[in-house]
């Protein structure tokens, strides 16, 4: 009995130890400052939900939050549509240049992001580069404008952003056993064909982790709206002009709040949408068998 | 799109008559500036099956990867059904192939696996249910249609595999060591199940193997390769009565080989006297030529052990070194006295036989007829 205990005993502290080292890392640095924040969004001068109404009424703060999400979402867009063609690229490559494939993908990193969204704002300014070419071809009449209508603010993220893309999604397609795309083909299937049945549907665990990051991260840019959002404000911003220029703790911690309540719905109807289409795949076979 | 109905209907006429005939042509593959395969022919009849066998690196898996499609043969042709399919892309050649792994899709169902080939011919919903159906009958899982290929174990996923490399009636079957991640019990199974399917369908299959058993249970004639080249062709028998060299010799079952010396001239048909190395006589039945660099070679069942050695052509006094008794066999080792010579010998073990322990003294023999002239 008592050697018994000991092993249910041991197997629990076991998986408790697993789990010691993240729980003492996001404890002090996540999950404390989190519930300060959460405490902070409460005591508004409006009573406990004040703050809460105030954001989710407000014209303005909803403007800012929908743009947020919309920025984001955009930035996850192209980076998936520029970032997937580039790591089945490098997936195909072998050796050497392999190697100088993903030195290239992570160059950009040796610039610190505030040094190259300056860099983007030359390049797209009115009287920048690109205008300059364009204009000086013939290409267009007037220079577009770039800065300030976020044109300018998702060309410059998702560039940042690609990076974060590509290294998932090769590491996912990597991960394929070369027979299966092989064996479609064998099966009858032409190279369009191959890639559709086999390597998009296998890959897409790692499109998830990739788009993931990027909307996360995408969220929570700062230094580069602020060079090239012009006057289209993201949340981020919002949330630091309340809490260092006009001290409104309770607003910016409700900001803070409802954009981490927002997240965790888009991911939940992520997780949702994919537990459906597996539910989905495996009725169709049912009815095929 | 338009081509793939009157595909299928082709190869529907190529399965009423049991399968293609393949025309292996001067096939060949160098990679950086290495013989993988070197110019090969060889003629594989309509609902043959045919096994390719040799250790690895000898270019078998490469010849069926041209077959397949995915390698591309450094020059010569391959024709199916008289079609030279070199030029074409590998989803043209309607073959079918069982991989080592499987290759199972793994986010698709049993069924959706099996239905895959024919959803790609635009074959209709309610025909592919029903062919579906019939395939994973065949292969006894219509039980397990709806798992997924992680759900099932070794030998169903290997029936799986076979069920969609067969469903389209491919024109041949290409199988490259089907059997290698199973189990000795299930390996056994799994050969049964194979050659039944493949009598019932009567496909022509292609099939690469290092397991030598596995080839001489399953195939009517197979090819051994060694360093890219079919050293030698022929019906199981064939190549382990009449081992043209000292490589197929021991690649294809068990065998003493002896280096010769010399081989006094005879007339066609008679036993004649030869020297072994070392200076032993022995009596072979050959019309080869032969002389320094070709050898003897003995089959471990072929040699007699007691008294009636003693009236052979061959007949030595020896001394047992090891003596094994395994289910079903008897096995020595015997060196001949005053020779240097060491004999594996295979006994059937028969009611009252002697059973002679290591160290004891033995008579041995055989005719000339069991030994075989070989070549390196």
């Amino acid at each position: 009995m008592l050697v018994e205990g000991n092993g249910i005993l041991s197997m629990k502290l076991r998986k408790f130890l697993l789990f010691a080292p993240t729980a003492l890392l996001l404890t002090p640095f996540f999950l404390a400052p989190l519930f300060v924040i959460g405490a902070e969004s409460f005591s508004g001068k409006q009573g406990a939900f004040g703050e809460y109404v105030k954001v989710v009424t407000d014209p303005g703060i909803r403007t800012v939050l929908y743009n947020t999400f919309y920025v984001a979402l955009m930035v996850t867009f192209f980076s998936l549509l520029i970032g997937y063609p580039i790591a089945y690229v490098l997936a195909r490559l072998k050796g050497r240049w392999a190697t100088i494939g993903i030195f290239l993908i992570f160059l950009p990193f040796w610039a610190s992001t505030v040094i190259r969204s300056f860099a983007w704002m030359i390049l797209l300014g009115r009287n920048g580069p690109v205008n300059s070419a364009m204009v000086g071809s013939g290409l267009i009449d007037e220079p577009i404008r770039f800065i300030d209508n976020g044109v300018g603010l998702m060309i410059a993220m998702t560039y940042i952003m690609v990076p974060f893309m590509v290294v998932p999604i090769l590491n996912g397609l990597r991960a394929i056993d070369v027979n299966l795309p092989r064996a479609a083909a064998v099966l009858g299937a032409n190279p369009w064909r191959q890639f559709l049945a086999v390597t998009l549907p296998l890959s897409m665990p790692s499109i998830a982790v990739g788009a993931t990051i990027v909307f996360v991260t995408s969220l929570g840019f700062f230094v580069t709206p602020s060079l090239l959002g012009g006057n289209r404000t993201v949340v981020s911003i919002l949330i630091s002009e309340q809490a260092n220029r006009l001290l409104n703790w309770p607003l910016a911690s409700a900001l803070a709040i409802v954009v981490l309540l927002l997240t965790i719905v888009v991911f939940a109807l992520l997780r949702l949408s994919q537990v459906m289409s597996r539910r989905r795949g495996s009725a169709r076979a049912g009815a095929l068998a | 799109m338009l081509q793939m109905p009157r595909r299928s209907d082709t190869s529907a006429q190529n399965s009423s008559v049991g399968g293609a005939a393949v025309s292996i042509r001067a096939l060949s593959k160098r990679y950086n500036g290495l013989d993988a395969v070197v110019p090969t022919s060889v003629e594989i009849e309509s609902g043959d099956f045919f096994a390719i066998i040799g250790p690895s690196g000898s270019g078998k898996s490469t010849l069926l990867g041209m077959i397949a499609g995915y390698i591309d043969p450094t020059a010569g042709q391959i024709v199916i059904d008289g079609r030279d399919v070199v030029p074409e892309p590998i989803y043209r050649r309607n073959i079918g192939m069982v991989f080592q792994n499987y290759a199972l899709f793994p986010h698709l169902t049993v069924a959706q696996n099996v239905a895959y080939p024919l959803k790609i011919r635009g074959v209709p919903k309610d025909e592919i249910a029903r062919r579906v159906a019939e395939s994973l009958g065949m292969v006894r899982l219509e039980a397990f249609a709806a798992r997924l290929p992680s759900e099932l174990s070794g030998g169903q996923q290997q029936r799986v595999a076979l069920a969609r490399a067969s469903i389209y009636k491919p024109s041949i079957l290409l199988m490259d060591e089907p059997l290698g991640a199973l189990d000795k019990n299930l390996r056994d199974e799994m050969q049964e199940e194979i050659k039944r399917f493949q009598q019932e369908m009567g496909v022509t299959v292609i099939y690469v193997t290092h397991d030598q058993q596995e080839a001489a249970f399953l195939a009517d004639r197979i090819a051994i390769m060694r360093d890219g080249a079919m050293t030698q062709i022929g019906s199981p028998r064939a190549l382990y009565e009449h081992p043209n060299s000292r490589f197929v010799a021991e690649f294809l079952g068990e065998a003493s080989i002896f280096p010769l010396k010399s081989v006094s001239a005879g007339r066609a048909g008679e036993a004649r006297q030869a020297v072994l190395e070392g200076g032993t006589p022995i009596r072979i039945r050959t019309d080869a030529e032969a002389g320094p660099g070709s050898f003897a070679c003995i089959r471990p069942e072929r040699v007699t052990v007691g008294p009636k050695a003693k009236a052979l052509d061959n007949a030595f006094a020896g001394t047992v070194r090891e003596s094994l008794y395994t289910p079903g066999s008897i096995r020595y080792r015997v060196e001949l006295d005053g020779t240097g010579l060491s004999l594996k010998i295979r006994v059937l073990p028969q009611a009252d036989m002697e059973f002679y322990e290591a160290g004891s003294t033995v008579d041995i023999g055989w005719s000339a007829d069991d030994m075989s002239l070989l070549k390196e």
